[in-house]
């Protein structure tokens, strides 16, 4: 590890500055990803601004009309928030799927939106080629093991998949990110805050460098409140997704979806929503699992698995029924 | 990566060792570690585990993966479970941690590591600290409930000993007692 300089900041503007002006300069808020990264060398700040003392950053506020969650909420506090475990399900279940009981301690919301893949090239202690590490240096994934990677939206220079099971919840309830810039203050939502890798895996999100994340927003909904996140892995806990969902449905009387959303986690270079999905599930009975699996099906025709995860594509068509049986709160036929 | 694969394959430098020295950068913090507050000038490399156990000898806190995967490093952190590997020591300043050798009072040990012993919790023991501080973490955050609820949140402390059903024995040994209490 190259020797840094360390520093506190109180002032939203400095970190925006010092971003801005020192391409050298990184932030730390909970450390357990910047510190894997300056363990691994994947970087090598001369820099280190410690934001956790930024005011304003650390509230939860739920409101009538949707959920506001500062940059440095820890996971687990938002895990435990009472409200959001009503009106949100799928962001609690997503967040106490996730990592440790000591992570999610540690861990802010705005840094587990940024986490980097774990993508065992890009993770590498030993430097294989890996285009989001050193860009142009190829994607050994291509050739090597490619059971985790990506099924949705992948390029030859990069097959990875996104860690974070939150944002998957996120980007299903039409989350935005509030991003903090030297020109101002922008909102993105969390579906397009995630690149595809194309030509320039090396960068994850639209975030610019300069600009720091001081929030998240949900709306408040009837999907979201009937909303689940359902996570596959090898693993009962304390592991990544091979494929996640987080899905909502609004039922009518009878027990016909009038309104569905679903994400999909472990299949992209970043959470893969469904749209055409979404609209065909209206009308389809939450209880038939069958039509629930028809009604999905053409969103997985612009699947592409790669030599080792053809499975994915029907895990995923069979988590998503689950996971919307899940969140209706109905059994299946 | 074979010879034959035609890729070039790099060794990365050794990390210089940054833990027992204060290094070129030092930078002075106060800790607050078990109740005393120790003065002392840190590299700012250095994680909060090097410094409790190569700085002030506070060795019971264990160090393994150094990369957040395993918990033997747990300490709490004001009050909550938190891992000493990944823990900039420059970053905790003012705050209270709490270390294994703060657990007891006046030579009376606490009741998790009374569970552990009477349950049998441990076999060499080095993950042992580390499990102690994430279970009293895991019955003060009301999630021991069920041996579901126990195994979930005390998934991050890994036991290569797989003493893991005497471990769930001995949390729920003293969640009980705690609730007498």
């Amino acid at each position: 590890m190259d020797v840094f300089a360390y520093e506190r900041l109180s002032d939203r503007a400095v970190a925006v500055s010092a971003l801005r002006d020192d391409a050298h300069a990184v932030l730390l808020a909970g450390g357990t990803e910047l510190v894997n990264w300056l363990k691994d060398g994947i970087l090598r700040p001369a820099r280190v601004l410690d934001i956790n003392g930024l005011p304003g950053l650390d509230t939860i506020e739920a409101e009538a009309t949707g959920l506001r969650i500062g940059a440095l909420v820890r996971m687990a506090d938002l895990a435990a928030h009472p409200e959001v475990r009503r009106d949100y399900p799928a962001i609690p279940e997503a967040l106490l799927r996730s990592a440790s009981q000591q992570l999610r301690n540690m861990a802010s919301m705005g840094g587990n939106l940024l986490q980097r893949t774990r993508c065992p090239y890009f993770r590498a202690e030993v430097k294989l080629p890996c285009n989001k590490r050193v860009p142009g240096s190829g994607c050994s994934a291509l050739e090597g093991e490619d059971r985790s990677m990506a099924i949705f939206g992948w390029s030859e220079h990069c097959a990875a998949t996104h860690p974070s099971d939150v944002a998957v919840a996120l980007a299903a309830l039409d989350a935005e990110v509030t991003l903090q810039g030297p020109d101002g203050v922008r909102t993105v939502p969390v579906t397009s805050f995630y690149r595809l890798p194309e030509a320039d895996p090396e960068r994850d999100t639209v975030k610019e460098r300069a600009e720091l994340i001081t929030g998240i927003t949900v709306p408040a909904s009837a999907v979201a409140r009937r909303s689940w996140y359902l996570k596959v892995r090898e693993r009962t806990s304390y592991e990544f997704a091979l494929v996640s969902v987080a899905a909502g449905a609004e039922l009518d009387g009878s027990g016909t979806i009038r309104e569905a959303r679903i994400a999909l986690g472990g299949v992209a270079h970043g959470p893969w929503r469904l749209p055409a999905a979404e609209r065909s599930l209206i009308g389809v009975r939450a209880d038939d699992s069958d039509g629930l699996k028809a009604a999905i099906e053409d969103s997985f025709s612009d699947a592409r698995p790669r030599r080792n995860n053809g499975f994915k594509v029907e895990l995923a068509k069979r988590a998503v029924v689950r996971a919307l049986q899940t969140a209706a709160g109905v059994a299946a036929e | 990566m074979s010879a034959d694969s035609g890729r070039e394959t790099t060794i990365l430098p050794e990390a210089p060792p940054v833990a027992g020295t204060a290094g070129p950068a030092a930078i002075s913090v106060t800790l607050v570690v078990n109740g005393a507050q120790r003065q002392l000038d840190v590299d700012p490399r250095s994680m909060l585990v090097d410094v409790l156990r190569d700085r002030l000898g506070l060795t019971g806190t264990k160090k393994c993966c150094e990369r957040g995967e395993c918990g033997v490093c747990t300490v709490h952190i004001d009050g909550r479970a938190a891992l000493a590997c990944m823990t900039l020591a420059v970053a905790a300043e003012d705050r209270e941690i709490t270390t294994i050798e703060g657990l007891a009072t006046d030579g009376d040990l606490h009741v998790l590591q009374r569970a552990f012993i009477e349950q049998d919790g441990f076999q060499c023991g080095y993950c042992t600290p580390g499990q102690i501080m994430s279970a009293i973490a895991c019955i003060d955050g009301g999630h021991a409930e069920s041996e579901e609820e126990i195994k979930e949140f005390m998934s991050g402390n890994i036991c290569r000993c797989s003493a893991y059903p005497q471990i769930v024995a001995a949390i729920q040994a003293a969640a009980v007692s705690a609730e007498d209490v």
